[in-house]
């Protein structure tokens, strides 16, 4: 049986086959970096915030241990229950636990990438639990069937039409609707009624302060406290990379993500949770997952600076063509292609190949990752580790000789460009990728080199 | 002042008028430009591939060939970048290529930074479109980006400006990435077509008669796209336009 999945540029392909999809889905996005821009521009101190979250990112990064051990203490004080989560199927093994000593079997949960990340939704799914996703975005894709395309819009990739398509499927209403407000409406008065009856309401974390024990939520439609404000048991899943130092560094953080993600001076909602509330239980889940080896690996550490703002995808002239699911991971764009072959190398071995370099993700990075760069190295690391195929090694091999011997390429050179000239159908034909779209160069007379011995003489 | 004038292999096999403008421009302008001979390739059509380590013939090559020369200078971002952080030897040549490494110029960052020129006796009488290959201003930095919050700068532009009768037209887009990104443009030919064709929708819809970049691949790739649409719009290295004669 093939169980070969489709790799970056085929999953493209597929997407590029209704240009006008494209297009939508192309100006959508850079509708969003544009109004990305104007905001970092309403700040002349946009450069220096970055540079100082960078920094304290890295001071995180090569102190993580002893912050984490402070957060716990902090947070065990404040009487946060803390776990401990080595990988994603420890993750949801805690989670499963939890549910199971308070005897539901029904959940509400914010967006969070890491429960992407660990597919918990899936594996409570096996497991008898119904877990409903409060972000509108998750909610849509959730009902669909389908993992978000994004990590802050998740359901970017569909138009409203469908989502009205949706909603009349999955929740009964009148078939034919697209009004945004309407639709969102329809949404909240379904959601209402499970915040109401939920006792368990599980969140992510964007921020977790080692000085104070507390995390801080960032939401837009206020679903991550109506959900843990309503509910009896309050889970927070966070990645240990999470951490930073002091309170007083959030400023710098809750300034740079949301102008970085969608260009609103703020979420509308920045929620701290220091300790449960009288009668309520909260959970606090630390979850590695591959980032210690991720850490531990001195060219790709520095990705782990990431406050999932969404910014490089936005930008990527790439993302933007090629859609997030093309990149068949639960971070796409730049980040998840550098992000990603940490976790399975040789699943994501296309993904740091589908970029053209261009470095726009590093210059919109509000913690300044060298995301470009990354991606160069992870293609070296890639190939090293054999993960090429057979077919490109022999062909980089043949340049390689080629481009190291001039007579060989002097002389490939001139009998290449008569052939193209004699038969130009031997290299403007479907076998040939660039030409499915795209004419051959025309073959001059003579190469530069000719032109050279002909006209100059090196003094 | 000693040039060595370094030509991409693509630029030598397929583009030779742009180096043929890029030299003809150097020497009209004072400089006295050598040409190493057995020159093939900065090595970067592997690198990028992954294949970094099979460069290393390729390296040794370009150190032996600019050896003694004050400065190399090539019409190609994208290579120079290349080999502005990537050209490494063995042990015994590396103190060589890292002295190289810091004299290798683009054209427009050499006459700009180092020739500091500032008049051109050149005629273009028409309508240019600038498109800024990622790796000159991105990685030379050659002109500023729209990412940063930080003033605006552009030494193509510059040069640009010194050519009488040229119309430099605003793009919707000014400097989104044309999709050729080397072996990407076969790879993910699905995306580096569309990324291409929405560059070229860009120009023409602003009016542009000819394509200019610091870069002739991105130009090739967008010449081939250009042409098969059967479109008047034509693209001339930078080069050739400030290599223009006044007639």
């Amino acid at each position: 049986m093939n169980t070969k999945t489709l790799d970056h540029p085929e999953l493209a392909e597929r997407f590029n086959r209704d240009e006008e999809r494209v297009d939508w889905h192309d100006q959508t996005l850079w509708w969003i970096r544009q109004k990305r821009d104007k905001a970092a521009h309403t700040l002349p101190e946009w450069e220096a915030l970055r540079e100082a979250a960078s920094r304290i990112k890295l001071n995180v990064l090569d102190n993580l241990d002893e912050y984490l051990v402070q957060f716990e203490a902090n947070a065990l004080s404040n009487g946060i229950i803390v776990h401990w989560a080595a990988d994603a199927a420890e993750h949801n093994q805690i989670v499963h636990k939890i549910l199971i000593d308070n005897q539901v079997s029904q959940m509400v949960k914010s967006k969070s990438m890491l429960t992407e990340e660990c597919h918990l939704n899936e594996y409570l799914g096996h497991h008898g639990i119904d877990v409903v996703d409060t972000d509108l975005g998750e909610r849509i894709v959730q009902l669909a069937g389908e993992p978000p395309s994004h990590i802050v819009l998740p359901c970017i990739h569909k138009k409203k039409e469908e989502i009205g398509e949706i909603f009349h499927q999955h929740m009964g209403t009148p078939a034919g609707l697209s009004d945004p407000q309407m639709l969102a409406g329809l949404a909240r008065t379904d959601l209402r009624e499970r915040f109401l009856t939920r006792r368990v309401a599980l969140t992510g974390v964007n921020f977790a302060i080692a000085e104070t024990g507390e995390f801080v939520v960032c939401t837009n439609e206020g679903n991550a406290d109506m959900g843990a404000h309503l509910a009896d048991v309050h889970i927070a899943s966070m990645g240990i990379e999470k951490i930073i130092p002091q309170r007083k560094h959030l400023g710098v953080f809750l300034r740079l993500l949301t102008r970085s993600a969608t260009g609103q001076p703020i979420t509308a909602y920045s929620s701290h949770f220091k300790r449960p509330r009288a009668g309520q239980t909260m959970h606090l889940i630390l979850v590695d997952n591959g980032r210690s080896v991720h850490l531990g690996r001195e060219d790709f550490r520095n990705s782990l600076k990431c406050i999932r703002c969404g910014a490089c995808m936005n930008t990527c002239p790439v993302y933007r063509r090629s859609g997030g699911h093309s990149y068949h991971s639960a971070i796409s764009g730049p980040i998840g292609a550098i992000l990603a072959p940490n976790l399975d190398m040789k699943k994501h071995a296309d993904l740091p190949f589908a970029s053209t370099l261009c470095g726009s993700c590093s210059n919109v990075c509000p913690v300044k990752i060298d995301i470009h760069q990354q991606l160069y190295k992870w293609r070296q690391v890639i190939t090293q580790e054999g993960e090429a195929s057979a077919a490109k090694s022999a062909s980089m091999q043949v340049m390689s000789t080629v481009l190291s011997n001039h007579w060989i390429y002097k002389f490939g050179g001139s009998i290449g460009r008569k052939f193209m000239q004699w038969f130009p159908g031997l290299v403007s034909n479907k076998l040939n990728p660039w030409y499915k779209h795209r004419e051959m160069p025309t073959p001059p007379e003579q190469s530069f080199q000719e032109w050279y011995a002909q006209n100059r003489k090196n003094p | 002042m000693k040039v060595g004038l370094f030509i991409p292999c693509y630029v030598d096999q397929f583009y030779p008028g742009a180096a043929i403008a890029t030299l003809e421009l150097l020497e009209k302008l004072g400089v006295s430009v050598v040409f190493p001979a057995g020159q093939t390739c900065c090595g970067q059509p592997m690198a990028n591939s992954g294949f970094e380590h099979l460069t290393h013939t390729v390296n040794e090559k370009f150190v032996k060939q600019f050896g003694g020369v004050d400065y190399v200078v090539s019409p190609s971002g994208s290579c120079v970048l290349h080999l502005k952080e990537h050209l490494h030897t063995n042990d015994r040549h590396e103190a060589e290529a890292t002295i190289l490494r810091s004299r290798i110029y683009e054209l427009t960052e050499f006459l700009t930074d180092v020739l500091k020129i500032k008049q051109l006796n050149a005629r273009f009488p028409h309508r240019v479109g600038l498109h800024q290959s990622c790796h000159g201003q991105r990685g030379l930095h050659i002109s500023q980006m729209t990412e940063l919050v930080a003033p605006p700068f552009s030494k193509p532009v510059h040069l640009l400006n010194l050519v009488d009768d040229l119309e430099l037209i605003n793009l919707d887009r000014p400097d989104e990435c044309c999709g050729f990104g080397g072996t990407f443009c076969v790879v993910e030919e699905a995306v580096s077509s569309k990324m291409g064709k929405d560059r070229v929708a860009d120009h023409l819809r602003n009016g542009a008669e000819y394509i200019t970049s610091a870069d002739m691949s991105c130009l090739m790739h967008l010449e081939g796209l250009l042409r098969r649409q059967k479109s008047e719009t034509k693209v001339v290295h930078i080069a050739e336009i400030l290599n223009s004669n006044v007639s």
